[in-house]
């Protein structure tokens, strides 16, 4: 492998990466705080992705898509912590598995009776319709840059959310001691139906960001959403940080297992999982 | 995790009353319903067995497997490779091989997930599972994406099995072995450590048993009946394929277990025919008014399981108990 093939491979793995970090930044918060295991969490992705396709249609702007579509997300996720999610904080991770299992049924045909069962392509925008050259006949889309500069982008803002504002330190509180914060006079539901909300914007703007490159089709939500909790178990519920760290580990050990391996590349992930297991049953940053 | 739920461990009056009209009416069924019924009602059985297994992991030891069906399609697998393109093979050594193999899996599997609790036993199942089912998915050599076929029954020479009704009977007897060796393990020693185990694994702990071993050996032995339903399967419909071992088959497992009421295997059994019943009920919805209504059949579903954990969390041997008139077992 030269050194143009090399860097084509590595940033495509950052890429991927930060895809996951997004969806997995969601699905470790709302585990970490809330204590819900989320198996829906790839549906969102994948009712995003659609969204995305529908707006970009409706509106011919990839940027208002997202813009709309993290609008629409956050609004349809805070609807459903307040219907469904807020009444399994307290109930079994075996209540809570089945329900979202449901959930993934009932958002499955959701998409199918609204968008059909058919794979669409969306467009690149023009204006990130070119590529930067690296030999004569290498070069890297933009958009694929764009991608990761817009996840880089949310990654850093939820990071100084979480560490910097007051808001993050309630969330943090949150998940530390949830009686003690709630006996500080903390409104300990309207943090966690704002997680939430958030987990489930951060898993749509994903899947729109993501559908111009992967395009969109029915059951994305689901290959996504394992990858996510292989992510979450090697970082440690709960924590960001190694839910990045994990999700670009995760994004190095598959591209390159493909280029390098490709008989057991699709393997490679859960051996890496098995491995960190062994070592830290918690995870890597487990808090 | 799980402690709150009654777990009808001492089956009260009107469930045994329930199991041995079942009985009755699953060796009368070939009899009296069609060939494809009879077929159907196999099927069933076949899943009540796995699901009974996996209510070994998930109501007697409190560990929710989300990855249970990969030894369960594994087995299967295993048939299709033990048996030739050109004639059948026999029944004796093949189920032995393909129960023991997925045993095995669950065992190597089992070291390290067991090892983990709560949310992260629930993760890592489903990612090992994942794990087998793309190895098989991907590779070209075991079958990829589209399966192998299984041309011949096994061979059992006392018994043939290509004849519907000699193997849907072959299957209730394996099915009613199950239930009462599986009846048996609650009520012996290890049955009783494990069902500590769900209670306060803390306290087991400190009264000296290694719960280690004990959940390895549950989930070895969950896979091992895991496999035996698996080999069923491949044998009764010809056919393996990785979704066999795919997510949505663990999720209805569990499904299936928590349908008919956790923890006692009884439960697990009706489940299994409860559920299996409903997605073709579902499956075979008329077109009304231009929605066609079986083909969003996941629409049904998907709502009659949210709608199962938010009003019957305890399960169709619940609700028998209730109206049965039978006191707090």
């Amino acid at each position: 492998m030269d050194l143009a093939n090399f860097l084509i491979q590595l940033l495509n793995s950052v890429q991927y990466g930060l895809l996951l970090f997004m969806l997995a930044a969601g699905l470790t918060l709302i585990f970490g705080i809330m204590g819900v295991v989320n198996l829906a969490h790839g549906s969102f992705y994948m009712l995003g992705a659609y969204l995305g396709y529908a707006l970009c249609a409706a509106w011919g702007s990839l940027t208002l898509a997202i813009a709309g579509g993290a609008a629409l997300s956050v609004l349809f996720g805070l609807l459903l912590e307040r219907l469904l999610f807020r009444h399994f904080y307290h109930r079994d991770h075996l209540d809570q598995v089945l329900l979202t299992f449901g959930l993934i049924y009932i958002f499955e045909e959701m998409r199918s009776i609204l968008w059909g069962d058919d794979v669409h392509g969306v467009p690149v925008p023009a204006a990130l319709e070119w590529s930067i050259p690296l030999t004569e006949n290498l070069s890297y889309p933009a958009y694929r840059l764009f991608m990761s500069g817009v996840c880089l982008l949310l990654a850093a803002g939820l990071y100084l959310l979480i560490s910097k504002t007051r808001l993050g330190m309630k969330i943090r509180a949150g998940a530390f001691n949830r009686d003690m914060t709630e006996s500080l006079g903390i409104n300990i539901q309207r943090i966690h139906a704002i997680v939430f909300a958030m987990g489930v914007g951060l898993a749509a703007v994903a899947g729109i960001v993501a559908a111009p490159v992967s395009s969109v089709y029915p059951n994305m939500g689901s290959q996504v959403l394992i990858m996510c909790f292989v992510v979450v178990v090697i970082g440690g519920i709960g924590s960001i940080r190694g839910a990045l760290i994990a999700a670009l580990l995760v994004g190095l050990v598959d591209t390159f297992g493909k280029v390098l391996l490709p008989q057991v590349a699709s393997m490679l992930v859960y051996v890496l999982m098995a491995l960190v297991l062994l070592w830290k049953p918690q995870g890597l940053f487990k808090q | 995790m799980s402690t709150a739920r009654a777990h009808l461990e001492v089956l009260p009056r009107s469930i045994q009353l329930v199991l041995w009209l079942g009985l009755l009416a699953l060796l009368a069924f070939p009899w009296i319903g069609s060939d494809f019924h009879a077929q159907m009602v196999s099927r069933m059985m076949i899943l009540a067995i796995f699901a009974m297994s996996l209510d070994l992991l998930q109501g007697v030891t409190g560990l929710v497997s989300l990855g249970h069906a990969a030894y369960f399609g594994l087995a299967g697998y295993l048939l299709a490779f033990m048996t030739p393109p050109g004639e059948p093979v026999s029944l004796w050594w093949t189920l032995p091989v393909a129960v023991l193999g997925a045993g095995l899996a669950a065992a190597v599997i089992g070291f390290f997930v067991v090892r983990t609790q709560g949310i992260y036993f629930i993760m890592v199942t489903m990612a090992f599972a994942q794990m087998v089912f793309y190895l098989f998915f991907d590779n070209k050599v075991l079958g990829g994406s589209d399966g192998i076929y299984i041309n011949f029954k096994p061979d059992a020479v006392l018994f043939d099995l290509e004849n519907k009704q000699v193997f849907y009977y072959f299957t209730l007897a394996c099915l009613v072995g199950v239930y009462l060796f599986l009846r048996r393990l609650l009520w012996s020693p290890l049955g009783r450590t494990l069902n500590g185990i769900r209670i306060n694994e803390h306290r087991m702990r400190a009264m000296g048993y290694s719960t280690f071993g004990y959940k390895l050996t549950a989930f070895t032995v969950a896979g091992a009946l895991a496999g035996l339903a698996g080999y069923l399967w491949g044998a009764q419909t010809g056919y393996v394929n990785p979704e066999l071992m795919g997510f949505h088959m663990s999720a209805h497992a569990i499904m299936m277990v928590i349908l008919g009421g956790m923890g006692n295997f009884a439960g697990a059994m009706v489940g299994a025919f409860c559920f299996e019943y409903l997605l073709h009920l579902f499956k075979d919805l008329p077109t009304v008014g231009g929605f066609q209504m079986g083909k969003h059949w996941q629409l049904w579903m998907g709502s009659f399981i949210v709608l199962v954990v938010i009003w019957a969390p305890r399960g169709v041997l619940g609700l028998i108990q209730r109206f049965g008139g039978d006191s707090d077992a």
